[in-house]
């Protein structure tokens, strides 16, 4: 059975020339699986992921057909049926690490808080021993310094370990990686991916990163100015058809190619139909 | 001809639990009109070191040169006129209660330059954002569309030096490839210089002729592109990243 299932999922601002869809009519089962989430900038994807949490900003407005997880519809949630599902039951690592943490707490206080919450027996060497699992090397400093005394690399991965101590059901990461480099990426994937296996949790991997998705994910979702345009087993990749999909792996700086502009792409009215 | 030069830079923050070393004995001379890399570990001090440039970060130790002029503790206006920086946390920089329009219009004013609505209206096509983002406000936007706001914030002063601290890394390639594209156009028609920060080796070997690697707060090697693309790299977290990049495609990274 899927632990989270989307039908139709519409969700829109209002501007200066009335309201806009930014997300429409997307749908989607998530199983105990690794589900990837590509598209371009402004596609539409973390509104997306926000909305599965009933964290659509203000004024903005989620609607969908159906949004239930595990069973239970999330559109009839009420505040406190949410408490008791986010950040236990299903966790979110938001994009910007940095605006998400608290900026004046610790991480170690922000940590152990999360960890209360979540119901962690020993949330103070739980925080510790996550933030070594993210490859953190001096974990005891990180604890006691405060989000602006971070890198960035560091602050993405304190994230990511907040999230982690609650052992959710479901995690929702927002571009989790996209201030590591190669060599960290792999084992915080590596963490993600046991935690998948091994506990069955069901995970909406958010990334730009198309080739990083493909070899991480099961399926693969394919955004475009709101819409889904097209769904891969992520094994599947070289027989895209969108062209935004195919495009896009040509527009990557590789280390083997001739100087010169890179190729970009023609981007045709329809694809935003 | 050395543009910007960096000699034996160190940076000690004040930290609870000690003081941080982030950067011991850094030396780089960039070279007008060259783009130079800074790759390494995360929290190997990168940013510190565009930041210590910028004037914002605690240097104890070490002079910085700017056109064969030694700067003091703090930098004037004249010094952003010419240097300006693009940070890797873009929400962290962008004022949240200003919009796009006001970002991009507040540094023009300060720094006296006419032909306001012209400039905002080139700076937001440059980037790919078009005019219908103007009046909005940081948090309307996207992840990527705010790194490019800062990007534009940035060139709509028509620096001579552009710190970049991983300028595309939330950017789809399509997106990337774009933003790459045009800062590699304006280098070459306004012979602007670059530091780029980046944890991307592609994205280095195309931007960038010659490179340093950092761990750990110090340069431990100094590549040319031509050592990047031929893989000739003597320190192991070189190697590492450089075997990493170039199977990403084929291995699986989490067998
Ligand atoms: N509060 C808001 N008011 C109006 N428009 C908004 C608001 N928040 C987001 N948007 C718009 O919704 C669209 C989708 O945004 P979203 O953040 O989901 O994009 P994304 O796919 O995550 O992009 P990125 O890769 O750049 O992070 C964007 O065009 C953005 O400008
Ligand atoms: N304001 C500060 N106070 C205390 N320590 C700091 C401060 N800013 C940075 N540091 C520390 O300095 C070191 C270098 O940080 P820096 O941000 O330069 O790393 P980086 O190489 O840019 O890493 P990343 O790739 O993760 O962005 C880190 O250990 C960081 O925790
Ligand atoms: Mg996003
Ligand atoms: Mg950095």
């Amino acid at each position: 059975m899927s632990l989270i299932s989307v039908r139709d999922l519409t969700v829109s601002f209002p501007t200066r020339d009335g309201w806009v869809d930014v997300v429409r009519d997307v749908s989607f089962d998530l199983g105990r699986e690794r589900l990837g989430i590509v598209g371009e900038s402004g596609s539409g994807k973390s509104q997306t992921g926000r909305a599965l949490l009933g964290l659509t900003p203000p004024p903005g407005r989620a609607r969908a057909e159906r949004l239930d997880f595990d069973g239970q519809d999330l559109r009839r949630a009420t505040a406190r049926d949410w408490r008791a599902i986010r950040g236990r039951r299903i966790a979110m690592v938001m994009q910007d690490p940095k605006y998400s943490l608290n900026p004046v707490m610790t991480i170690g206080a922000q940590m152990r808080e999360a960890g209360r919450i979540a119901g962690v027996a020993d949330p103070a060497s739980t925080a510790h021993r996550t933030l070594e699992a993210v490859q953190i090397r001096d974990a005891d400093r990180v604890l006691g310094a405060y989000p602006h005394e971070l890198s960035g690399g560091m602050g993405q991965r304190a994230m990511i370990a907040m999230m982690l101590m609650a052992e959710p059901e479901v995690l929702i990461a927002d571009e989790p990686t996209s201030a590591l480099d190669v060599t960290v990426q792999v084992e915080v994937l590596r963490i993600l991916d046991d935690l998948v296996r091994d506990r069955g949790m069901g995970l909406v991997f958010i990334s730009h990163d198309l080739r990083l998705v493909s070899t991480f994910c099961d399926r693969v979702l394919v955004m475009y100015a709101g819409k889904v345009v097209e769904e891969l087993a992520a094994a599947d990749l070289d027989r895209a058809k969108h062209p935004y999909t195919r495009g896009l792996l040509n527009c990557l700086p590789r280390l083997d190619r001739e100087p010169g502009p890179l190729p970009t792409l023609d981007r045709q009215e329809e694809w935003a139909l | 001809m050395t543009l910007l030069s960096i000699q034996d830079l160190n940076v000690v923050f004040p930290g609870k639990s000690g003081p941080v070393h982030a950067v011991r004995g850094v030396s780089i001379d960039v070279t007008r009109g060259e783009s130079y890399g800074l790759v390494g570990e995360s929290g190997s001090g990168k940013s510190t070191v565009l930041r210590a440039v910028a004037g914002l970060a605690p240097v104890s130790e070490g002079t910085i040169t700017l056109d064969g002029q030694t700067l003091g503790r703090k930098r004037d206006r004249a010094f952003y006129r010419r240097v300006q920086m693009v940070f890797q946390d873009p929400y962290g920089s962008l004022h949240p209660r200003h919009t796009v329009d006001r970002v991009l219009s507040e540094p023009l004013a300060i720094h006296r330059m006419g032909d306001a609505e012209k400039r905002i209206a080139r700076a937001l096509d440059e980037v790919g954002l078009g005019q219908g983002f103007r009046f909005r406000f940081p948090h309307q936007l996207s992840g990527g569309q705010r790194q490019r706001v800062a990007i534009a914030r940035a060139l709509i002063l028509e620096p001579e030096i552009m710190l970049l601290d991983e300028p595309t890394s939330a950017l789809d390639a399509s997106i990337q490839a774009e933003v790459l594209n045009l800062l590699d156009r304006l280098r070459v028609e306004r012979g602007l210089t670059y530091v780029m920060v980046s944890h991307d080796l592609g994205v280095v070997a195309h931007m960038c002729e010659r490179l340093s690697v950092m761990e750990q707060g110090r340069v431990v090697e100094t590549l040319t592109r031509a050592d990047l693309r031929a893989l000739r790299a003597t320190q192991p977290y070189t190697q590492r990243l450089l075997a990493a990049s170039r199977g990403f495609t084929r291995a699986d990274p989490v067998t």
